[in-house]
């Protein structure tokens, strides 16, 4: 029997204890009535052997094509100790640490989580982690909404150039609490957020603004006028953040010009993917959330603390749990109940192994590729770059025709060409949004460039003859 | 058993804050890109009001140092492969390694989520599989994999009863009814739909108090919120009256799937008249628990709700797959995540259940109740009190230790902590809260039968110890790496993220 290890022997010894006689008696509580057939949708077992083929030959139909695709979830190097350390069976099959003396070792890590997370977004504290980069942003609308009394009217500014499945995802769930979530444009020349677009609000009441950076075009938006922005109008500033990314750019606890004082983002959140965890088609991933000390009651989530033990030792244990649903039920800040261990306890590992030297290298390696990328992609006749903001390492480009039919034409020669922008910003019709990290050579962005040009050129060779 | 006081004894010493054995200049260089050189290879200069200005303070160490590091903090723990561990209402079943490794095959693990289905047929299959296999043990016309753990299940399902009586326009109905005995997350949900709680009590017996339900259920009833078998680790006897009562007040019954795994196979929530059902895969499905995360918390739905399920839904066009969103399901409540959900979690719940297969389903739910009634009668049998020992155990049952409580001031955590000194995890205490002292047994089908003895004889054991020794018992854990924590002082004395020994003294 898979997974069940009771001889024959065990069974009548054990129904005898019990006083039945046949395992079916332990569910005559269930009316009769309801009792199920046979499970004819579910089919018979696979022995180990059968499945791993199974799998292998699903995994060779995907195969490994070669990705330029970003857009919110990053290809990146992962070190062969994160895995290999993660999933250990100490760490991979134990649970939430509420026995906290027999669960330590997660509760240290999450405590140098934190230490990490805070101290690379330059804010106090940080939570154990949310489901992912979208669910913390909606997470964070909520929080922004418990934490400034000043604001009552429960409504938050986004601007258009916010990953717009974190919108979607956003919307999904503050949308039942009476939250407003009111979208700003961006700026068609720059890829930046619409200053101007701001103006129509300033002097009103607004709970918190919404600034993404790098933004989902991968331009750099201008962090620091945009917090000064919502400060001077009692609002809270929300900044979502590539963790990665503040290897080399300011971190958000120090966004506001020196003139006010360098006063920081409120809440930061994000999606910790970059830092060690698979692309794996989305998940599991993990939301990261950091934020001032003053509103760490308003968190959602686990946070880990340090403390004594009965001897006077240094030990960690689950801390300000009186936040949380198990005991504050419908009144607690989320209904929260896991953090993503697992991908934390790698992210953890990731962030230990490179050090903030490792950290700003990869950063910095990811930021050449995609110069590179876009000087060969623009050398091809029909291919221009949007936005002329600064970038950190995406670019959104501009095609000759729809990007649709020609990124599965690149598909099918195994690339996997950039995003089809199109969906989200219909006025943008041909925009491709294209990522190189440090995981591509100057091979793979040749083949990139040569196949593009292959698949532009045949195109339009064909209009000409018809 | 010998299970000593003596501090020398304690399995492991205290593993430093990594930030302690970190060293300036100390790299890990093998796994640092090579950056490129030559007049190319420039990104353009980042402008300067936007550039970190100072490093962060990150560890400095070596790879040998990190890797010796966390496997010692990773020795730290108990799991479920190194320890029993019968965490009520957490089915801490084994995880097979082929799960892992499976779904961490290369293609899968660098399969971008946004990559064209064209891409991902492989991938998709096994999505579309899974949903008809937890469609077909649940009973339910459709479901959604999104939602990444069972609270975000929780808030689809509730999201969605909202959303089918507003289409109807019936937008009075924003109370959701819930057993005094429920997880704490039904509630906490129920408000993040703006709905409000209506708890209603159960009856001696443990089954729901139909009279108090009859009360509640109303015009402003959107649905009742129920795990069977309930918290308390029996079966709703009286779910037949329950479904009638609730629906002909107009409301919906959603089934918590909380404790799916004691009826896997025996009975379906779809045939028990619920509309909506949140399953944890990362419980009845066996995927890693991962110190807290990541789940996965799949709905299912009957008839009425199959357009307000979230999206991304999987579609097959004949043989191939495809991905349902909003231009599809106009109705559906949204997304729940940027992407699909925990995917690499679903997988692992779909080679769990492939392996399982049809048989094995049913298997689940028998053994996982023999092993709960066994130990429940062999504990009353030691002289601990059963809370329902009327009634069957489902997959776990209740000890109330409120006697031992009365006669030697011994508590439940402290009984809890002192099976850690066996070497055996604790079972949920203070949970569900309504039970006095309470610990929540869940073997689960995967335990033999000599480690449930070996937890009876434990319980036996601290049992002779309350009434000999009893601060064997009231001071314990006395073989774990840090004796019992403060948890007053965490909370009074904030510590939350590592300062340098420097400001710390300063503070």
């Amino acid at each position: 029997m898979p997974f069940i290890p009771h001889t024959p022997q065990d069974i009548a010894e054990m129904l005898q204890v019990i006083g039945v006689r046949s395992v079916s008696e332990l569910f005559e509580e269930i009316p009769a009535e309801l009792l199920a057939g046979p499970l004819t949708g579910v089919p018979l077992a696979l022995s180990e052997i059968e499945i791993s083929r199974l799998m292998s030959d699903r995994a060779a139909i995907d195969g490994r094509p070669l990705n330029f695709i970003g857009g919110g979830a990053y290809e990146h190097h992962i070190p062969a100790p994160v895995w290999a350390i993660a999933t250990r069976g100490e760490f991979y099959s134990a649970y939430t640490p509420y026995q906290a003396e027999a669960s330590q070792g997660t509760l240290q890590l999450i405590y140098e989580y934190q230490s990490m997370l805070s101290e690379l977004t330059g804010m106090e504290v940080s939570n154990a982690s949310l489901y992912d980069g979208a669910s913390a942003l909606a997470e964070a609308c909520l929080m922004a909404v418990r934490a400034n009394r000043s604001s009552l009217s429960r409504r938050i500014l986004v601007p258009r150039t916010v990953n717009p499945l974190y919108l979607q995802v956003a919307r999904s769930i503050v949308g039942n609490q009476g939250v407003t979530l009111v979208t700003l444009d961006y700026d068609r020349a720059s890829g930046r957020m619409l200053a101007e677009s701001l103006q129509q609000f300033t002097g009103q009441d607004v709970t918190a603004l919404v600034v993404q950076q790098p933004n989902f075009f991968g331009v750099l938006e201008e962090v620091d006028e945009l917090t000064d922005w919502a400060h001077a109008n009692k609002a809270l500033l929300i900044g979502v953040v590539n963790p990665l990314s503040l290897a080399l750019l300011k971190p958000p606890g120090l966004w506001g010009g020196p003139a006010s004082g360098n006063q920081g983002a409120d809440i930061v959140c994000g999606e910790g993917q970059p830092l060690g965890v698979p692309l794996a088609s989305g998940g599991p991933y993990f939301g990261f959330m950091t934020t001032r000390m003053q509103y760490v009651r308003q968190m959602p989530g686990r946070i880990v603390g340090r403390t004594l033990d009965a001897e006077g030792r240094p030990g960690f244990t689950l801390t300000l749990q009186a936040r949380e649903q198990h005991i504050r039920r419908g009144k607690a800040t989320s209904n929260i109940c896991t953090n993503q261990g697992l991908t934390v306890t790698a992210a953890t590992i990731y962030m230990s192994l490179m050090g903030a030297a490792g950290l700003e290298r990869v950063a910095a390696a990811c930021m050449q590729r995609s110069a590179q990328l876009l000087k060969a992609l623009t050398a091809i006749r029909g291919v221009k770059t949007t936005f002329t903001g600064p970038r950190f390492h995406e670019v959104v480009l501009s095609l000759d025709r729809p990007a649709a039919a020609v990124l599965e034409e690149l598909a099918r020669r195994g690339i996997l060409g950039g995003l089809d922008l199109s969906q989200h910003y219909p006025e943008l019709k041909s925009a491709l949004l294209v990522c190189a990290t440090e995981t591509k050579n100057d091979a793979d962005i040749a083949r990139y460039g040569q196949a593009l040009a292959e698949v532009l050129g045949a195109a339009s060779a064909k209009a000409g003859a018809a | 058993m010998n299970a000593t006081t003596s501090s020398v004894t304690r399995k492991a010493a205290r593993e430093p804050v990594i930030f302690e054995i970190s060293k300036p200049g100390r790299e890990a260089p093998t796994q640092f890109p090579p950056l490129a050189r030559g007049p190319d290879a420039g990104a353009p200069a980042l402008p300067a009001h936007l550039r970190r200005q100072a490093r962060p303070a990150m560890p400095s160490v070596s790879e040998l140092q990190a890797v010796r590091h966390f496997t010692r903090l990773s020795q730290l723990n108990f799991s479920i492969d190194t320890h029993f561990y019968p965490l009520g209402s957490c089915t801490m079943k084994y995880n097979p390694k082929a799960c892992n490794s499976l779904a961490m095959l290369p293609e899968f693990l660098n399969r971008h989520p946004l990559a064209p289905a064209s891409a991902s047929q492989g991938f998709l299959a096994c999505m579309f599989e899974l949903q008809e296999m937890l469609r077909e043990i649940t009973g339910m016309h459709g479901v959604s994999l999104t939602p990444m753990a069972g609270a975000q299940g929780e808030f689809a399902g509730v999201a969605m009863i909202r959303a089918y009586h507003r289409a109807r326009g019936d937008e009075g109905r924003n109370e959701i009814i819930v057993p005094e005995a429920a997880h704490g997350t039904n509630p906490a949900t129920a408000a993040m739909c703006g709905c409000v709680v209506r708890e209603i009590p159960c009856d001696s017996n443990g089954d729901v108090d139909i009279e108090a339900l009859r009360a509640a259920a109303g015009p402003k009833t959107a649905g009742i919120m129920l795990t069977n078998p309930s918290t308390l680790g029996v079966f709703e006897r009286k779910i037949v009256t329950v479904e009638k009562i609730v629906h002909a007040a107009g409301g919906l019954l959603y089934y918590d799937g909380a404790n799916l795994n004691a009826i896997l196979g025996k009975v379906r929530p779809g045939d028990m008249g619920f509309d909506v059902i949140h399953m944890n895969l990362h419980k009845t499905f066996s995927t890693p628990h991962g110190g807290g995360g990541p789940g996965s918390g799949a709905v299912g739905v009957g008839e009425r709700l199959l357009p307000y399920l979230p999206i991304p839904v999987v579609g097959r066009d004949g043989e191939r797959y495809r991905w349902l969103d909003e231009r599809d399901r106009p109705k559906s409540i949204g997304r729940l995540s940027a992407f699909m959900g925990n995917a690499g979690v679903n997988m692992r719940a779909y080679i769990y259940m492939r392996m399982l297969g049809r048989d094995g389903m049913v298997r689940v739910a028998e053994f996982a109740a023999l092993n709960a009634n066994y130990m429940m009668r062999r504990l009353t049998a030691e002289g601990f009190d059963a809370a329902y020992g009327m009634r069957r155990a489902s997959h776990e049952f209740i000890i109330t230790l409120k006697r031992q409580h009365r006669q030697y001031n011994i508590s439940a955590m402290d009984v809890a902590k002192r099976l850690l000194d066996y070497g055996m995890h604790a079972p949920t205490t203070y949970f569900p809260l309504l039970v006095p002292e309470c610990l929540l047994i869940e073997p689960t089908e995967t335990e033999a039968k000599e480690d449930l003895d070996r937890f009876c004889d434990a319980m036996s054991e601290i049992l002779r110890e309350m009434a000999e020794t009893p601060e064997m018992v009231s001071k314990a854990p006395h073989t774990m790496p840090v004796r019992r924590l403060d948890d007053v002082r965490a909370a009074k004395l904030l510590d939350l993220v590592w300062k340098p020994a420097a400001a710390r003294a300063g503070e």
